[in-house]
């Protein structure tokens, strides 16, 4: 049996589509990313499995119980971290785990060896008031509240959104930690490079899951025209390429025989090519834009990504 | 239950963590019940007179000390000549002008005795019709008495008031039970809306949600404290009464704390649907001040009722407060029972029941 299994759901505010026909299914023990910008929906997807929405069409399980008629006995199972930091900020550390704790029936001491690792951390600042926290320390004082009645399955919207980068990277070992100890996790994010931490990852964009897959999958779906399901599909390979006139070199690359496609990444242009383009046409079509260099590079899930929602 | 109990915890302490809060449930009752008692008055003082002497004879210096011996009046000795004073009146320096003419004295028996001329500044309507009928009661007086002395009964006192129930006409009296009215709409109304709401301005309502918690048990912890603060802040204000301004309710108190936790269930079913139907804390605090001046203007508390236009008085059926109002003055001033007063009561108890009902409904609208 699969820790949350969805189907087909949609969910609309007013003339807004949130959602459109997402479907997936996450197993047990996994840990499943949603990669995607502001606005793919992730947020309002994750507040439906949490049972604080009702969807418009289509149904889902958590943990086997259904999140309209069921939702009970989801709210008991499962642990919640919402995109802002949503504790008592003027209660403090302790108070605050001692009192999601009690709303759930539970003792500390009962969760303390799933909650330490994380707890011990911020151990230390207990009596300040959670408002006082660095973001780093919010967040794992959130985690921990999240996981104090021992949840069979946790949501995280976002949590490291507004992070430092190391403090991103401790959180993420975290994460692997808890899936160790056989618990399911949702993660949301909108960094691209998080994604590799995930088991899977679910492309979403506009309401819509663009592809699910391994990261690594992924990343590989970007050359071959196999897997892609797109009516016209194209082999590709991709290029970075930098000039010293960078949006020159834009707006020129793309009128080249064989690119499908330039866009900026950082601090060079990606080129995305199909089987006509020839790297020595290239370089003399270009011959005027002065420092011009062009190298192949692997492409990452971002390429993935903007590929995706070019189709 | 127990988790009830945790809730209502974790409100105690917010309540006392917040740095102003505590303070002001036990500092607000107290300079409410000290200060507005004096200045919410109609009772009209000091009231600035001039007396423009031509007459200078026995009686007119009787009548100057008698008003200088009034307490509403403050003597202004500036002006010698009526010209003089009716500058100053003009400056709004004095209120009120007394010009007793020449050979006032001796032409009092005659046919056509002189007349004493009041010339008052009405721009303040209440201080100058005040003022200047109580001028005219302590020239009365003091004619009066000159009359009898004189041997002539000309004054006599036909007709005796008497001032049931509040018997020096003290308006505080009045104001009072009505003040610990407003502390109760502030403290239990206002408090607790923004309490709610805060919780979803902060997003913490969402933690909340995905626990086992139920709406309802969610709810009834936010307000159990603050309907025990509303009794705490309205005992504290009896207290007060009593030993400042020496005023204990005539009936019983029994009645006073029901009609109270009738008035705090009623107001906090209406702070809940205010809470329900705003987003956000200035939401919240615009609507709810809409209300409370509505309230306050129109429940009697600080006009009487039966003096309002016929269409307001109907209007005034639909306030709660007018009730709780009522109930309160007759239960502190007139001692009135739980018979007389019953009507008063359940149309509390109809009002508890119909906003508590909103609140569930428009609870349950809330995605």
């Amino acid at each position: 049996m699969s820790a949350i299994k969805v189907e087909n759901i949609s969910k609309s505010f007013g003339k807004t589509k949130a959602l459109d026909g997402v479907s997936f299914e996450v197993a047990r023990g996994e840990l499943f990313g949603l990669i995607g910008p502001d606005g793919a929906g992730k947020s309002t997807l994750f507040r439906l499995l949490t049972t604080l929405l009702n969807p418009d069409f289509g149904r889902a399980e958590v943990d086997g119980f259904d999140i309209v008629k069921e939702y009970r006995d989801i709210r008991k199972r499962v642990g919640y971290m919402p995109g802002r930091f949503s504790l008592y900020q003027d209660l403090t550390v302790e108070e605050n785990l001692n009192f999601f704790a009690a709303l759930f029936g539970v003792k500390v001491e009962d969760t303390y060896d799933l909650v330490a690792p994380i707890y011990r951390q911020i151990e230390p600042f207990k009596t300040r008031k959670a408002g006082k926290l660095s973001g780093g320390m919010k967040q794992k004082l959130a985690l921990s509240c999240a996981l104090i009645h021992r949840p069979s399955v946790l949501f995280l919207d976002e949590p490291t959104t507004g992070v430092d980068a190391v403090s991103r990277s401790e959180f993420w070992d975290m994460l692997s930690d808890l899936k160790q100890k056989g618990i399911t996790i949702l993660v949301s994010t909108p960094y691209m490079d998080e994604a590799s931490r995930c088991d899977r990852i679910a492309l979403c964009n506009e309401g819509r899951i663009l592809s699910i897959n391994t990261p690594k999958d992924i990343v590989s779906g970007f050359n071959s025209h196999s897997q892609n399901s797109s009516p016209n599909p194209v082999p590709t390979t991709l290029y970075a390429i930098s000039a010293e006139n960078m949006y020159q070199l834009l707006l020129s690359s793309r009128k080249c025989k064989g690119v499908v496609e330039c866009y900026p990444f950082g601090e060079m242009h990606h080129l995305v090519v199909d089987e006509t383009f020839d790297i020595e046409c290239f370089k003399k079509e270009l011959t005027d834009m002065k420092g011009l260099r062009i190298e192949p590079i692997n492409p990452t899930i971002e390429d993935m990504f903007i590929k995706l929602m070019k189709q | 239950m127990r988790q009830l109990l945790i809730l209502i915890q974790k409100e105690f302490i917010q309540i006392f963590r917040n740095p102003l809060l505590p303070k002001l449930i036990l500092i607000f009752p107290v300079m409410v019940m000290l200060v507005m008692p004096w200045v919410t008055t109609m009772d009209v003082r000091n009231v600035g007179v001039a007396i423009i002497d031509d007459d200078c004879s026995t009686l007119s210096y009787r009548i100057k000390s008698d008003i200088r011996a009034a307490e509403y009046f403050t003597i202004n000795d500036e002006p010698n000549t009526h010209e003089e004073a009716l500058r100053l009146l003009e400056d709004s320096k004095i209120d009120i002008i007394l010009l007793i003419p020449d050979d006032f004295e001796r032409n009092i028996t005659s046919v056509s005795p002189k007349k004493l001329d009041i010339s008052a500044n009405a721009v303040n309507a209440t201080k100058g019709s005040l003022g200047s009928q109580y001028l005219v009661q302590t020239i009365a007086s003091t004619m009066s008495k000159y009359m009898s002395e004189q041997g002539r009964s000309h004054l006599s006192d036909f007709v005796v008031i008497q001032n049931r129930y509040n018997p020096t006409l003290n308006y505080r009296n009045l104001m009072i039970p009505a003040l610990m009215i407003m502390l109760v709409i502030l403290i239990c109304g206002f408090l607790s809306s923004v309490n709610i709401v805060s919780e979803k301005e902060n997003g913490t309502i969402e933690q909340i949600n995905v626990t086992p918690i139920g709406k309802f048990t969610f709810v009834l912890a936010k307000l159990i404290p603050f309907w025990l603060i509303g009794l705490f802040v309205v005992t504290v204000a009896m207290i007060v009464a009593w030993l400042v301004y020496d005023l204990v309710p005539v009936g019983s108190l029994g009645n006073i704390y029901f009609a109270t936790i009738l008035f705090i269930l009623c107001f906090s079913g209406f702070g809940v649907t205010i809470a329900n139907i705003s987003d956000n804390i200035q939401q919240t605090m615009f609507m709810m001040f809409f209300f409370i001046v509505i309230f306050i203007l129109l429940s009697g508390l600080l006009t009487p009722i039966s003096s309002m236009p016929d269409w307001a008085q109907k209007f005034t059926m639909l306030l709660p407060p007018r009730y709780y109002i009522d109930i309160m003055r007759s239960v502190y001033l007139k001692g009135a029972v739980f018979m007389e007063l019953w009507h008063n009561f359940a149309a509390l108890g109809v009002f508890v029941i119909i906003f508590n009902l909103l609140a569930t409904i428009t609870y349950k609208k809330q995605v």
